[in-house]
């Protein structure tokens, strides 16, 4: 077991619950358990490496991938036919399109003897995906064992608490396992772990720490930090490449590394600049302030008539209609009339566009109402284009 | 038809397969003009000619501007997708996130026009970087089920292997299977490792370099997809991505933001985002402008009138090329079928040709010409007769005429973008920003009797050296890139302007800032000082002694204006200029203003008006129970207010259709009358109908 402590770090006691729940091969275990926790806490992975590592009998499915049932239903019978049947033997593809066929071939398959007298696990990740799926599918699944009557548990990982997926109907309850946010402390373990191979483990570790300064107060993501440490760990070495401070200077390693880490979490965090930009201006070593971001790029051209029933929109979208006769009956005419033919072909290209969005019923033929999606500061670079002072026609300026 | 069912409901009749088509030869259709006669079928291949030249042109142009953009995509693909397969030992490889690589492209706001980009995006793509490009469009992908079964079938689809035919019964099959991405990239082993050792030469360049192209996605329609389906694509394929190659491409209509809208940032996060930006459709305006109208290399012309209802729908409705193509094709088109002397709009030499073969017909066409009519009353009493009464010196006549309207505009083209040299960078642009609008004006009148020219003439007399010469220059560049003879000496003229300017470098005029030097002010109290200004002022109004640079700069400007006046003749003070020029603006703009839904009302409200079958002429207010059920219900239903009756609305309409076999009224049953009355809204019902068994 100490191998598997060196995989798994802190989270031993989740590994102990789990490994107690299992039991020996051939006991019987609880029917269903549902793991939950954020992003990134280490649910698949714990998961994953336990029953790989005790050499479980187990079937990993991600259910974000099964958008139909019978995707779900005939992708763990075929992994578990596959487990079944001995490496020469080619088994033909199952189909399976309901949940009873599936108990029933279930119990066929589970037949088969390097099968028998141990338990099966079936993973489903992304359980939430489940709760999409047909009604009885989840009831099912937790009350597996009794259905097919084999040894077998279902275990379920998931993000959004347990309360969220009960049924109103009811249902077997499972055995809710709760795994809490990493703290800086088991971030910091962690992330050191994989120190490269050139460098010292202290080294690194004083790396890590500076970046979790850094990063720690907005991404507790332990896969995006990892990608991060990555990214940046040339920048950090690059003095001591460079001969100018050895691994011990701390201090003059931060003063280099600080600024550049706090312009990535403004630009490679966000993916406004993508990660293979940003590893070629370090290596370049150019100032990523040349490298205009997504955001950056908001202008959108559009033609004139649009540009018009777009401000149009917008002043309609925002103003109280009480209070058009304010706005147009003092300055009559300082709005162009704009009447022309192609209006309505022009809204719904407004639309396509997703500058407006339908608002009330779709069956609604005659008279769609439309609702601008804009921000004002897309609207103002709109209005300044054609000389049209918005701020003047809106209510909230008043 | 009759069926020999007992049931009520819809029933399909397949058409009837040996019925032919009576294929009329499009020529034809240029008949049935006003003009019948007049060289129709030479003028509609004419048309032809011009037409095809023109798209191809414009092809060409297209693939000219996107030639960058496209070279940079491609280079974006190849890097990142090597990348993608490094296999490297590196430490930092293994934890990074495994990121897909894409594209942002932004094609603004001109949808018309990014079917056609994409699409030649998709051809290069398929050339240079990998046979497997997949474009995807959102109403196509409502779910991931969808959105996998389009892209599974278009990558089978993609396959450039010919060879295998049993191949495509295995494919056939395959496309009933439940589509997930596990089978995707199973396929995508099996393809690709059976192309492995017996690859094909045309692939050898892409497998050479990878021995695994990638897929490439193009999202055609960024905007419209769901976030739902986005997100989970992106997922599932980030997780198979180390077996299943995958570069999306997103085309973005409005600006980047919307990808960070759409997918939130634990989803992009799993992308690798580049941004690539096409050209602005302004800029793509401009240079088809440039290459189809400025020039003399098509015969054919707009009027100004014309031109400027084309740029209208571009600047304020759409910003579609295409559009703007199809609107010159229209114009073009029509200017054939409406103008009979049209047969003359082709190159000088074939022109002077068919000058000879003018029937007797055509030259009285010429003569009725208003243009060639003004250019007549100028002539000699003793050539007006010739002119009007002999056929030969007609045309005599009209070839010389051609030939000076070709030279007319030769000249008239350099001149106008040497002008637009001059005015294109003063301040405030009174002649306009672009050429267009340049040309516009001119085209119109006499351009040096507009206001704005005048105040550009002032503009110009105060331009510094510098500018005058950079203006200068590239004037020359205009000329010289010519081969016109006419305005040869121009070319040479503007040399020696430079040359001017050049050498007032070298003699400085020394004595005008002695003198002012001399005249420094020394230190004096507030009143000495204000005299001796004016004083200043008074000699600087009165003696006005210009300087050198001021006399070559006035020259210049004179020199300028003469060009204009004499070659900017707007087109109409040409004789025969009819013959090239399109001027029905009006019909242009009925056509392509069109208003579907008056249309739409007209159709049925009065069905003459379109099917133009005598029996549906009626009087206001009666509605003909022989016009087709669906006006009878439309009028129908514009007699009632706001609210119908459903019931009221058809017993109406049951009444007006068996209103002819009134005299037999009797004689129709009550359940065929029902059967009427059901009619209308039996279409919504069958559906339902058809999946029980009929009762009757």
């Amino acid at each position: 077991m100490l191998h598997l402590e060196n995989m798994v770090l802190c989270r031993e006691s989740q590994v102990s619950t789990l490994q107690s729940l299992f039991g020996e091969r051939h006991h019987f275990s609880f029917p269903s358990i549902f793991i939950y926790g954020h992003t990134a806490s280490g649910k698949t992975y714990v998961t994953q490496t336990l029953l790989r590592s005790l050499e479980l009998p187990h079937v990993f499915v991600n259910c974000v991938e099964c958008f139909t049932l019978r995707l779900l239903l005939e992708q763990i019978l075929n992994k578990l036919n596959h487990l079944s049947s001995s490496e020469g033997e080619c088994s033909t593809h199952i189909t399976c399109e309901i949940f009873n066929d599936f108990v029933r071939l279930f119990k066929q398959i589970t037949e088969a003897e390097n099968l028998k007298d141990q338990t099966v696990y079936i993973v489903l990740d992304k359980a939430e995906y489940l709760r999409d799926m047909e009604a009885n599918l989840l009831p099912g699944f937790l009350r597996l064992q009794e259905l097919t009557d084999r040894n077998v548990t279902v275990i379920f990982l998931s993000e959004i608490v347990w309360e969220k997926f009960r049924p109103n109907t009811g249902c077997f309850e499972p055995f809710v396992l709760y795994f809490p946010d990493y703290s800086i402390g088991n971030l910091q373990k962690i992330l050191s772990h994989d120190h490269p191979p050139e460098y010292s483990a202290d080294f690194y570790a004083a790396y890590i720490n500076i970046l979790l300064g850094v990063f720690y107060t907005v991404c507790r993501d332990l896969k995006e930090l990892r990608h991060l440490a990555v990214l940046n760990f040339p920048k950090y070495c690059e003095p001591v490449v460079k001969g100018e401070a050895n691994e011990r200077d701390t201090r003059k390693l931060w003063r280099n590394i600080e600024p550049h880490l706090k312009k990535a979490m403004q630009t490679v965090y966000l993916r406004e600049i993508s990660s293979s930009q940003w590893e070629k201006l370090q290596k370049d070593d150019t100032d990523p302030g040349q490298l205009k971001g997504l955001s950056a790029y908001t202008h959108v051209e559009l033609p004139y008539y649009s540009k018009f029933i777009l401000i149009a929109a917008y002043l309609a979208s925002y103003n109280p209609a009480r209070t058009d006769k304010r706005f147009f009956l003092k300055h009559h005419g300082k709005i162009k009339k704009t009447n022309f033919l192609k209006k309505h072909e022009k809204i719904t290209s407004l639309v396509t566009l997703q500058l407006l969005t339908l608002v009330g019923h779709d069956d609604q033929l005659d008279e769609p109402k439309y609702k601008c999606t804009v921000s004002l500061d897309f609207i103002r670079a709109i209005a300044r284009t054609v000389n049209f002072d918005i701020i003047k026609y809106l209510y909230d300026f008043l | 038809m009759a069926t020999s069912s007992v049931s009520k409901g819809c029933f399909v009749f397949k058409p009837n397969f040996k019925k032919r088509k009576i294929s009329v030869p499009i020529e034809d259709y240029f008949n049935k003009g006003k003009n019948a006669s007049e060289d129709s079928k030479l003028r509609f291949e004419t048309y032809q000619l011009i037409w095809q030249q023109m798209k191809s042109e414009t092809e060409r142009l297209q693939e000219e501007l996107n030639k960058n953009l496209f070279d940079s995509l491609i280079e974006f693909l190849q890097t990142s997708h090597s990348g993608l397969w490094k296999n490297s030992e590196d430490w930092s490889c293994e934890i990074k996130l495994r990121e897909i690589p894409t594209a942002a492209l932004i094609l603004g706001v001109n949808v018309t026009d990014h079917d056609l980009t994409l699409r030649s995006l998709t051809e290069v793509l398929q050339n240079n970087v990998t046979p497997y490009v997949v474009s995807l469009q959102a109403k196509d992908c409502p779910d991931m089920k969808h959105f996998l079964q389009k892209l599974v079938s278009q990558l089978m689809d993609c396959k450039v292997d010919v060879q295998s035919k049993e191949k495509e019964s295995v494919q056939v099959i395959q496309k009933n299977v439940h589509y997930s991405m596990d089978s995707l990239s199973a396929w995508y082993m099996s393809v690709t490792q059976k192309t492995d050792p017996k690859m094909p030469r045309k692939k050898r360049t892409f497998s050479s370099q990878w021995q695994s192209p990638p897929v490439v996605l193009i999202l055609k329609d960024m905007e419209s997809f769901t976030t739902k389906v986005l997100q989970d694509f992106i997922i599932i394929s980030s997780q198979h991505l180390h077996e299943f190659p995958l570069i999306l491409i997103f085309g973005i209509a409005t600006s980047p933001v919307v990808i960070h809208r759409l997918l939130p940032h634990a989803v992009s996060s799993l992308l690798c985002i580049e941004l690539f930006q096409s050209l602005s459709c302004k800029e793509h305006l401009t240079t088809v402008l440039d290459k189809l109208l400025l020039t003399t290399q098509f015969p054919f012309k707009l009027s100004e009138k014309v031109l400027q209802i084309l740029t209208n729908i571009f600047l304020y409705h759409d910003f579609s090329i295409q559009n703007f193509i199809k609107g010159l094709q229209l114009s073009l088109l029509e200017h054939f079928y409406s103008q009979p002397l049209s047969v003359l709009c082709c190159n000088l030499p074939e022109a002077k040709r068919r000058t000879h073969f003018l029937s007797a017909n055509q030259c009285e066409n010429i003569r009725r010409l208003p243009s060639f009519r003004r250019y007549v009353e100028k002539q000699s009493s003793q050539k007006q007769v010739a002119l009007l009464t002999s056929d030969r010196s007609l045309k005599e006549e009209t070839q010389s005429l051609l030939e000076n309207l070709h030279v007319y505009h030769t000249n008239y083209f350099l001149v106008l973008r040497c002008l637009h040299q001059f005015t294109s960078s003063l301040p405030k642009y009174p002649l306009g920003r672009q050429i267009r609008e340049l040309y516009c004006m001119c085209l119109e009148k006499n351009i040096w009797d507009s206001e704005e020219y005048a105040s550009v003439l002032q503009l110009l007399r105060l331009l510094a050296k510098d500018e005058l010469m950079a203006m200068l220059q590239n004037c020359f560049k205009v000329f010289q890139s010519s081969s016109a003879k006419e305005l040869g000496n121009t070319a040479k003229k503007i040399e020696e302007f430079l040359a001017q300017f050049q050498s007032l470098d070298e003699t400085k005029e020394e004595e005008d800032t002695s003198q002012l030097q001399s005249k420094g002010l020394q230190k004096t109290d507030l009143y000495h000082l204000q005299k001796s200004l004016l004083e200043m002022k008074e000699l600087r109004s009165t003696s006005k002694r210009q300087t050198k640079f001021e006399v070559l700069r006035e020259q210049v400007v004179s020199f300028v204006d003469s060009l204009v006046r004499e070659y900017l003749l707007p087109p109409d003070t040409q004789p025969l200029h009819e013959t090239l020029y399109f001027s029905s603006a009006h019909t242009l703009r009925q056509h392509l203003n069109a208003a579907p839904r008056i249309a739409l009302h007209t159709a049925l409200n009065n069905p003459y008006y379109y099917l133009k079958n005598e029996a549906l002429r009626s009087e206001e207010g009666c509605i003909p129970n022989v016009a087709p059920d669906i006006c009878i219900a439309y009028k129908l239903h514009l007699e009632c207010s706001r609210l119908i009756n459903l019931v009221d609305w058809s017993e109406a309409f049951a009444t007006v259709v068996t209103a002819a076999e009134k005299m037999d009224a009797n004689s129709v049953t009550s359940e065929e009358r029902n059967e009427v009355i059901q009619y209308p809204f039996k279409i919504n019902s069958t559906t339902s109908k058809s999946s029980q068994p009929a009762v009757e």
